[in-house]
């Protein structure tokens, strides 16, 4: 018997949990599988949180959810080309990962066959007030796990496709680097219709390994987007995560990151590009735990129409973490009076010697600049597009992979094309 | 070529008159020195020439070629030929020079009706007109006067002018934070831009640009109007008086 009054459901939860009993069916996984499931659904039941709820402040999830779509069983999206050259491609298509083969020194395996013998269950857990844990737990149909033997350093790019036609998507990566192993992944959220997606990334690091993490996610803008990266970096190890933006109507992309490993180095570099009516938050929990371990964050974004952005970035250094080096900084561009772009940088730090600092700042076009380039007959929309492009090409081009900044770029151009 | 008419202008922002009734005909193929003391509005007359949109004319026209260019923006002006070369040009960090350069060279010839320069074509153009102003190439490769020093963006201006082959020049202060070998470089580069269908507007505050490019007239401003105006002899009288003596003179 249920003590705790329950809450009225909004029409979006209620959506939730009734496509839940007519979708359990069709959901892999054996018994520990499903009491996960069902955990995750009582979670929902209690209502996706409001502002009132500290991680979510700036993103009322309850109120701006929306229209829940149904599943569409029948949707088979295509896969979409890889972005560079021999990448090895992975898709999971409306929430299917198709067959795949591995490459050398890495195993894959589609996550549907896992669930099935009750394995990876203990993923399913969400945290407190995880709502992009927890909707995943409960729908999550299928992915991919993905592990890198020790000492492997795979030549291509792996790139993950996570791809819808409309209605539901919810599905998961879940990688192991071995140590020493080097590997570059990209990940590419994308699909047309009204849909509601989640995708979760989990990755461990293994000891002096070497990971880079690209995601793209460019869904239409009647789509909203829950993602949640997950990782754990072991000792001497470097992970360095890029995340843009270019699409959705409302995205949560949560990045959480601890760091137990000595002398650990993670880097998050992100860009938010936001028009219209849209909604993005990027939120970042970084724990250093270990002694000596180090990052950086940089986060580039503009905003415009009536575009509301979020970064919320907190760093925790544990009393153990002498040395620990963090610096983070978030700059945004605003391009319309309408747009707003808010920032909530926090820092807990229990060692006592250590170097940390933030920094954020949120500006409009320079009128010099736009001035001195107009002087030089460079049209005002042009100009304004070079300056755009100039704020995000230093986080851009550091990713050095000359196809991969030129596929950045173009997808940059477009928007300002299309919003600028 | 160029007509300013009784021309009144102030900061957008705040309402300070800075022109006061300004009068000025330049013809083709005249180099006219603009000089007076600080404050006396010689940049300010530069960025109304550009279009700069933090002032506002309130009152008088600027004609060029005959037309009124006041509701131009500073695009449109330059695509008429229109050249400002900067006191202090912008650092823009993230804006390639090179790239810079080939976007505002294919903007005007769009607006001329002429194709987009190829790749080839324009790097010659570019190490051309850089080795003539003896610039090192490896400062093209930086973004746009970053890291410049003084000197270099002044050559940086003098080079774009080049390139961009403007019909009526206006250059603010740009004998300032040049040494004496920069300066005859850079005099040198304007001196081969002169010819009898290109004007230029050398605003400067002392003589000394004057002698590397001789003006065929010399213009005295003083709180916002030309209060004096001569031939190249009245900036020897301005270097031997001080602007106080000859301003003094003319009120």
């Amino acid at each position: 018997m249920n003590v705790h009054a329950t809450p009225k459901l909004t029409a979006s939860e209620t959506a939730l949990v009734e496509v839940f009993s007519t979708r359990l069916s069709d959901l892999p996984g054996n018994e520990a599988v499903t009491l996960r499931r069902d955990t995750a659904l009582e979670a929902i039941k209690r209502g996706l949180p409001t502002r009132k709820v500290e991680h979510w402040h700036y993103t009322d999830l309850r109120r701006l959810i929306g229209t829940v779509p149904a599943f569409d069983r029948t949707a088979k999206p295509e896969a979409l080309p890889v972005l560079i050259g021999d990448s090895h491609r992975l898709t999971v298509s409306n929430g299917r990962a198709e067959k795949a083969e591995n490459p050398d020194g890495v195993t894959i395996h589609r996550l549907k066959e896992l669930f099935a013998k009750g394995e990876l269950a203990d993923q399913l857990i969400a945290g407190v007030d995880d709502s992009v844990g927890a909707i995943n737990a409960a729908f999550v149909s299928d992915g991919f796990a993905i592990s890198v033997a020790d000492g492997v350093e795979v030549q291509n790019p792996i790139e993950l496709q996570n791809l819808h036609a409309g209605g539901q998507a919810h599905s998961r990566f879940t990688i192991t680097v071995g140590a020493g192993a080097k590997v570059t992944f990209l990940e590419r959220q994308a699909g047309a219709g009204a849909a509601l997606v989640s995708s979760i990334d989990k990755v461990v690091v293994g000891e002096g390994a070497d990971v880079r993490f690209i995601i793209l996610q460019e869904q239409s803008e009647d789509t909203t987007h829950l993602g949640k990266f997950e990782a754990e970096v072991g000792k001497n190890s470097n992970l360095s995560l890029f995340v843009m933006n270019v699409g959705g109507r409302l995205v949560r992309q949560e990045v959480h990151v601890a760091m137990p490993g000595e002398a650990a180095h993670f880097e998050l570099r992100s860009v938010n590009l936001l028009a219209n009516a849209t909604h993005n938050d990027l939120t970042m929990v970084l724990d250093h735990s270990g002694y000596g371990t180090t990052s950086t964050e940089l986060v580039r974004n503009i905003v415009t129409g009536k575009a509301q952005g979020v970064f919320q970035g907190q760093i925790r250094v544990a009393r153990e973490a002498q040395k620990t080096d963090a610096k983070m900084a978030c700059n945004s561009l605003v391009l319309s009076d309408e747009a707003e772009f808010s920032v909530k940088p926090e820092l807990e730090i229990f060692a006592d010697d250590v170097a940390c600092g933030h920094g954020a700042t949120v500006a409009e076009i320079d009128h010099a600049h736009l001035f001195y380039l107009m002087a030089r007959g460079v049209p005002e929309k042009e100009a304004r597009g070079l300056l755009v492009k100039a704020f995000l090409a230093e986080v851009i081009e550091e990713l050095e992979d000359e196809a991969l900044v030129t596929a950045l770029e173009v997808r940059l151009e477009n928007w300002f094309d299309e919003h600028g | 070529m160029l007509e300013i008419k009784n021309l009144h202008a102030r900061i957008a922002d705040d309402g300070t008159e800075i022109i006061r009734g300004l009068d000025l005909t330049v013809k083709a193929g005249e180099v006219a020195a603009i000089m007076g003391p600080n404050g006396s509005g010689k940049s300010t007359l530069s960025y109304i020439l550009a279009g700069r949109e933090d002032y506002e004319v309130t009152e008088g026209d600027i004609l060029y070629n005959g037309e009124s260019i006041l509701e131009l923006d500073p695009a449109e002006r330059a695509a008429r030929g229109i050249f400002l070369a900067f006191q202090y040009p912008m650092e823009i960090p993230g804006v390639a020079t090179m790239e810079f350069l080939k976007v505002a060279m294919n903007s005007l010839r769009k607006a001329r009706g002429e194709d987009p320069l190829k790749i080839p074509e324009f790097m010659k153009l570019v190490k051309n007109a850089a080795g003539s102003l003896e610039m090192n190439p490896d400062m093209l490769k930086r973004p746009l006067n970053v890291g410049f020093s003084g000197g270099e963006k002044k050559r940086a201006e003098i080079l774009q002018m080049k390139l961009l082959e403007p019909k009526l020049c206006v250059l603010d202060e740009t004998d300032s934070g040049l040494d004496i070998d920069a300066l005859k470089i850079v005099a040198d580069g304007v001196n081969a831009l002169r010819s009898p269908d290109r004007a230029f507007v050398v605003i400067t505050h002392y003589q000394r640009l004057l002698e590397h490019i001789v003006p065929d007239t010399v213009h005295v401003l003083s709180q916002g109007r030309v209060v004096k105006s001569g031939d190249k002899s009245l900036a020897l009288e301005l270097e031997t008086h001080g602007y106080a003596g000859l301003i003094g003179e003319a009120a």
